[in-house]
């Protein structure tokens, strides 16, 4: 029997923000924290944490820097959270191929 | 299993999000529309000019004899002064009706997309712009029509990459008609106001109604 699809979908994933997040940083070098919030449409302190979340299982790292005076933080993917997100997208299209 | 985590909807969702994120998508077909309209009334007032007063390769009257032209001449000329309020007017427009497009969808008029789109516009246009000059200088007046059409062609190609996929087809367009236009010396106002006017309108009409309506 084949292995079930589901096994392979990433628990950390599942979440809106996150996949937004993920989605986001897999088209783009590195984005700042406000065009993130911008572009999922979420309050600071949801996208924050969702950040850490992300940060503490290594699929994102973030670079602290200065633009002019003020502070700019940008986030990139990692390596492995661009893999892992690549698993995460098949197994997603495995479980619709295997719905029909 | 609810609706909101079917992996259908979850990857539209994710598709969504790339597009949103990497392409300046406010790019409102409205403004394609008024830069077409803008170019074709440009072109009509600069036919009126060149009938009267000039024949195709008589601008050197500008330099009363002088080789090089001074900025004066430049800003005296009825040519230069109708291609200046053409492209301002259409600029201003189409930059008008995206704003407001982009207000209405609620996305940024000025985020990292948007500053993507227009650097990577800018390039070929400015190397275009130079290139024109030039041509100018040396009196070569049947190449700058052609010049215009390709390099604007290649600027939107450039485009293609950070906003709208569509404009592909608009840019190959502009490139074709610049490209046969150089076997057409002579008839430069036309296959303009072809590519900048006529093209233009064809293309946000598509996009508006694609899109917008």
């Amino acid at each position: 029997m084949k292995k079930n699809p589901i096994e392979n979908l990433n628990k950390t994933f599942d979440s809106r923000v996150r996949l937004g997040i993920m989605s986001a940083l897999m088209v783009n070098e590195e984005i700042n924290f406000n065009d993130l919030k911008e572009l999922i449409q979420v309050t600071d302190g949801n996208l924050a944490s969702h950040i850490r979340a992300l940060e503490e299982s290594g699929y994102i790292k973030i670079n602290k820097g200065f633009m002019g005076r003020k502070t700019n933080t940008v986030y990139s993917a990692t390596k492995a959270g661009e893999k892992a997100f690549r698993t995460h997208l098949e197994a997603l299209e495995l479980m619709i191929k295997s719905a029909k | 299993m609810n609706d909101q985590n079917h992996p259908l909807n979850t990857l539209q969702d994710i598709k969504k999000m790339m597009e949103r994120s990497s392409r300046f998508i406010s790019l409102s077909g409205l403004s394609g529309i008024a830069a077409g309209v803008c170019a074709l009334a440009g072109a009509w007032f600069a036919n009126n000019v060149i009938k009267d007063e000039y024949h195709a390769d008589d601008i050197a009257t500008m330099t009363n004899g002088n080789e090089s032209l001074s900025l004066n001449d430049w800003l005296n000329n009825e040519l230069v002064r109708i291609a200046a309020t053409t492209f301002i007017a259409a600029f201003v427009l189409s930059f008008i009706f995206t704003f407001w497009r982009s207000k209405r969808t609620n996305t940024p008029v000025w985020g990292a997309q948007a500053r993507r789109l227009m650097i990577n516009v800018a390039i070929p246009m400015v190397v275009g712009g130079i290139f024109l000059f030039a041509l100018m200088q040396n009196k070569i007046y049947g190449f700058i029509a052609p010049g215009c059409l390709i390099f604007y062609g290649l600027a939107l190609l450039n485009a293609s990459k950070y906003t709208l996929y569509e404009i592909r087809y608009l840019s190959m367009s502009e490139i074709l008609l610049g490209i046969i236009n150089l076997w057409f010396i002579g008839y430069g106002i036309y296959f303009w106001a072809l590519g900048f006017g006529v093209l233009h309108i064809i293309y946000g009409t598509v996009m508006w109604w694609k899109y917008e309506r």
